[in-house]
């Protein structure tokens, strides 16, 4: 406690610290590279906005401010010694509390892993590390990401910053709080089916889900593997690149992580693009979407035309499965992917005995998983483990998977004519906390614009295009082709440099 | 019960096997660590073989170049494309709750391996091998599964090794052929170092399906129940277990009369002490793996090429290493069998003795009889026989040629064996001398004129007088050779005025 009157005290003498958390990451480093701050009035200044956002947003799991000070004090020292830092050097990244870490438990937000300690840092975390970054807190999602909105975390509530009635979206929403809240000013998240882009566009913040396989999975607690991708979110598009260069390349630990060579992002962001060409999917403003998104969408494109930007109209058939292919594909690898949780080796077991039982066994996996799974979880483990049932498989795995084929083959196709698909992010801003919480199909529904970028394995970003009359952040997604992520920054980098929506921060 | 018979009874026995084989790879199938058998429980492991949360495989290359190789022996199908399926149950061994295993799309298919009796009790057969594919181990459960109440320990070093799983298609029609099918592909995965295939370790496991087709009543042709026998520690159980098993089918289709179409497939243990298949509790799931590929996994292609390099690089397998040793060295069929059996380094002992002695048949005799039944008796093997197959070579050539004398070439050879000697040496040792043409003519004349006597009896026509002259010799000399005595003494009693 001593530490905190400490930082206050000091905190408010210098002038210079004041408003750190206003700036974004890149002119944050540019300060720490000059000296004009250091590491630790930084993390001192996020704390400060940590003690005031916390307690309403609620964006962490577990956050400890001291080991936060400590790695700061180290950097500086290092710094101080002439070492080279790397490309986050004293920056704070808050990591979504389903990539492992050795100095923090990982909990996936379940009741299950509610004491799980890691043995190793998921190689994204390590990446952070060996870049200078600092792991600041673990923040909240729904249980195994398995959500659209933190709700189905089953160890804590998060709030929409914007609006604490609200929800963050999710899975990522405790990232996206963290950022929004402008507690750090980056954010490691996960996207299966939307839940970078989802948040960021409910939060008001950027976010990208890459291409999968170049950012690496080791680490990351599956929940669908061959849809899993880590990302970065932040306020703006080039503190993205820079999370993304420190993170993405391949990983000999992951056999499905791309041998591409990582450019530089942070490098080329600024570079402008002439007659990009965008291509609109008529699906994505049928009735379905909310007319203040429909118009922020379209004010965005007008945007984009008055840079030099080309907008046709493209189909996407196949994409109107996307949806259902995705809660197939998803649970089924999900209901094997959490197999593992049965509390024999790790994780919560059931205290419960009956020794009279006729397996004590089955009863020992029976009541731990019970106790342990939330109901979103066992919801997708039984539609999985129905899906890949004998009988069915042909029906709903091995046709999903035909149709995950259909999908990619049209997007891969589209981007033979057009540069990014721009659209909606999501079908209207941020809903309230419980108002879709008993509906599970209609939380399903929430991912229909951000789930083909999962199946096709394509790069997708969202970006802040507006706010609705109730104050919500509205975003807009631009998806990329395989890999072309540098092409997509300089897209959102592009619409960022003639607009301030990313520059909108919700009321303290 | 009798599990040498050879009568296959009223019936015809249909069998088919499954075998695991671990290969020999330092590391595990998807990781790093040891697959060294005997460590302390629970010390070869790490994230991934535990299956802790985040942790991803990653193929061993070397495990599938092993299980390559051995397909390829195996005459297998190699499909240019091949991927990783997850079969999913739960069991405490198995941390993932599924294991990393191959479904519809094997690493290779539709192989035979070819058996023969070298005593001639069945006919050369080829036995169709289904497939062959490749899979992790699951950990080791060390519990009273009977009486559910002492606490189960688990060690999972074992998690992860690499198996090759290589099913046959039902085509064994004896207890006999399947004791043979399982000798011929341990040899076979021995020369080709692919397994150590040591049962007691579980490096070789076999499960074994069989069951009975009869003539019923009516003429028609009737199947019992297929029973899967597991618990077999040898070759020589699996022998016994499937003979028990075929008795006793028999005995409950003349009791019961049921066929395959009303019961199903079940599981029964061998009880190596009783000498009895037992009935064993069905796994308390159903058999539904609700298989799926492993998204973690990439898939594996192989190309053309590559598996004719495989093929090129194979060398002489067992099948063509008997044909050749009955034609180059004029050997028997029984005779080339034991020395293949003996794997490849044995053979090459031979071929190096039957070189350097310039007789394969002597060779043979002398590596299946003497240098065998030390083996045998004492244990080891041949890379550490103390006595080098020039040796041996050396030993023979000159029993042939006279040098040395065959009535004490065991002699010779047990002191080479049991002192580490060279053959001058042990001749040396033994006092063995070879007499030179003139100092043995020499001896023989010193003998005649020593023996008027024998001299005078031989002359008289009593040629046995002249076996004294044999013993007197010896006597002389250890080292002379009987038959040249005999002839020299014969000449020189002939040139005799």
């Amino acid at each position: 406690m001593m530490g905190l009157t400490f930082w206050f005290r000091r905190f408010s003498e210098n002038n210079a610290v004041a408003g750190l958390a206003r700036l974004d990451a890149i002119q944050l480093q540019q300060m720490l590279r000059t000296g004009q701050i250091s590491s630790l009035e930084l993390v001192d200044a996020l704390l400060e906005q940590y003690a005031a956002w916390e307690p309403r947003v609620g964006a962490f799991l577990n956050f400890r401010a001291d080991q936060a000070r400590d790695q700061a004090r180290e950097l500086d020292r290092r710094r101080s010694a002439g070492a080279d830092l790397g490309l986050l050097a004293g920056l704070p990244v808050s990591v979504k509390d389903i990539l492992c870490t050795v100095d923090y438990p990982t909990t996936c937000g379940s009741r299950m892993l509610r004491d799980y300690h890691s043995p190793f840092d998921a190689t994204v975390v390590a990446r952070i590390r060996d870049a200078g970054g600092i792991v600041f807190g673990k923040t909240n999602l729904d249980e195994f990401a398995m959500g659209s909105s933190t709700e189905n975390s089953a160890l804590a509530v998060t709030r929409n910053p914007w609006n604490t009635e609200h929800v963050p979206g999710g899975s990522s929403g405790g990232g996206a709080a963290s950022v929004s809240a402008g507690i750090c000013p980056l954010a490691i998240g996960t996207d299966t089916g939307g839940s970078i882009r989802q948040p960021a566009a409910f939060c008001g913040i950027s976010g990208l889900k890459p291409t999968y396989g170049r950012v690496s999975r080791y680490g990351l607690v599956a929940f669908a593997s061959s849809l899993d991708q880590a990302g970065p979110m932040a306020r703006s598009v080039p503190e993205l690149a820079l999370l993304l260069e420190a993170i993405a390349g391949h990983d000999p630990r992951d056999a499905t992580s791309a041998p591409n060579e990582v450019p530089s992002y942070s490098h080329t962001i600024a570079e402008p693009l002439r007659g990009l060409r965008i291509g609109i999917v008529p699906d994505h403003f049928d009735a379905g979407l909310d007319a203040e998104v429909d118009a922020a969408v379209r004010e965005a494109l007008g945007a984009f035309r008055a840079r030099g930007a080309t907008v046709r109209e493209i189909e996407l058939p196949a994409s109107r499965q996307a949806i259902a292919t995705y809660y197939v594909i998803a649970p089924c690898e999900a209901s094997s992917n959490l197999a593992r949780y049965d509390g024999v080796h790790f994780g919560h077991r059931s205290t419960e005995r009956d020794r009279t039982d006729e397996s004590p066994l089955a009863r020992l996996y029976c009541r731990s998983r019970a106790e342990g799974l939330g109901a979103e979880v066992k919801r997708r483990i039984m539609l999985g483990t129905y899906a890949l049932s004998s009988g069915y498989y042909e029906a709903y795995y091995l046709q999903a998977m035909r149709v995950r084929r259909l999908i990619r083959d049209e997007l891969l196709a589209a981007f033979q004519s057009v540069d990014v698909i721009v659209g909606p992010t999501t079908p209207a801003p941020a809903y309230r906390l419980g108002e879709k919480a008993n509906d599970p199909l209609s939380m399903y529904l929430e991912d229909l614009y951000t789930v083909s970028a999962n199946l096709a394995g394509i790069p997708a970003l969202s970006v802040p295009c507006g706010l609705s009359r109730s104050g919500l952040p509205i975003g807009l997604q631009i998806q990329a082709a395989p890999f072309a992520e540098e092409l997509l920054l300089r897209a959102g980098a592009m619409y960022q440099q003639v607009t301030d929506w990313h520059q909108r921060r919700p009321a303290a | 019960m009798n599990s040498e018979r050879s009568d296959p009874g009223p019936y015809a026995i249909v069998i088919g096997l499954e075998v695991h084989v671990q290969l020999k790879t330092a590391s595990k199938l998807f990781c790093g660590c040891s697959t060294q058998f005997g460590a302390e429980p629970n010390t070869q492991t790490c994230p991934v073989c535990l299956g802790l949360p985040g942790s991803l495989p990653v193929m061993n290359r070397r495990a599938f170049e092993l299980a390559l190789r051995t397909a390829v022996a195996l005459q297998c199908q190699i499909p240019e494309y091949t991927k990783w399926d997850r079969k999913n149950y739960f069991y405490p061994d198995l941390p993932k709750g599924y294991q990393i295993s191959q479904f519809d799309l094997p690493m290779s298919h539709s192989g035979w391996l070819e058996i023969a009796d070298p005593k001639g009790e069945f006919p050369v057969r080829s036995i169709r091998i289904r497939r062959a594919h490749l899979e992790e181990d699951a950990g080791k459960s060390l519990h009273d599964e009977a009486s559910g109440k002492a606490d189960s320990r688990i060690d999972l070093n074992r998690t992860g090794t690499p198996l090759l799983e290589i099913v046959s298609e039902p085509d064994l029609r004896s207890p006999r052929e399947a004791r043979a099918y399982l000798n011929e592909l341990k040899l076979l995965l021995e020369y080709l170092e692919v397994s150590d295939c040591n049962m007691q370790e579980g490096s070789l496991r076999v499960d074994a399906n069989i069951n009975l087709h009869l003539a019923d009543a009516a003429g028609g042709m009737v199947a019992t129940p297929i029973v899967e026998v597991k618990n077999m520690n040898s070759f020589r159980a699996v022998e016994r277990a499937l003979a028990y098993e075929a008795e006793r089918q028999f005995a409950a289709w003349r009791e019961t009369g049921r066929t395959i179409a009303e019961v199903p497939k079940s599981t029964r243990g061998w009880d190596d002490q009783r000498q009895a298949t037992f009935a064993q509790r069905q796994k308390e799931e159903s058999s539904d793996y609700r298989y799926f590929p492993d998204p973690d996994l990439v898939p594996v292609t192989v190309s053309v090429s590559a598996v004719d390099a495989v093929r090129a690089a194979l060398g002489e397998l067992p099948a063509a290493t008997r044909q050749r040793l009955e034609s180059a060295y004029r050997l028997n069929a029984y005779d080339a069998d034991v020395i293949v059996n003996q794997g490849r380094q044995f053979i090459a002992y031979f071929e190096q003795v039957a070189q350097r002695c310039g007789d394969g048949k002597l060779a043979s005799n002398w590596v299946t009889q003497e240098v065998l039944r030390i083996l045998n008796s004492a244990g080891g093997t041949i890379d550490r026989f103390p006595i080098s197959a020039d040796g041996l070579g050396e030993l023979i050539e000159g029993v042939r040629g006279g040098q040395v004398p065959s009535s004490r070439s065991k002699e010779l050879f047990g002191a080479m064996f049991s002192e580490g000697l060279s053959l001058a040496a042990a001749l040396r040792k033994l006092g063995i001398q070879a007499l030179d043409a003139g100092a043995l003519e020499q001896l023989c004349r010193q003998l005649l004129t020593e023996n008027p006597r024998i001299v005078a009896d031989v002359k008289s026509g009593k040629a046995q007088a002249a076996g004294a002259l044999v013993g007197l010799a010896k006597k002389k000399n250890a080292n002379v050779n009987p038959a040249e005595v005999r002839e020299i003494c014969a000449r020189l009693i002939a040139e005799m005025p």
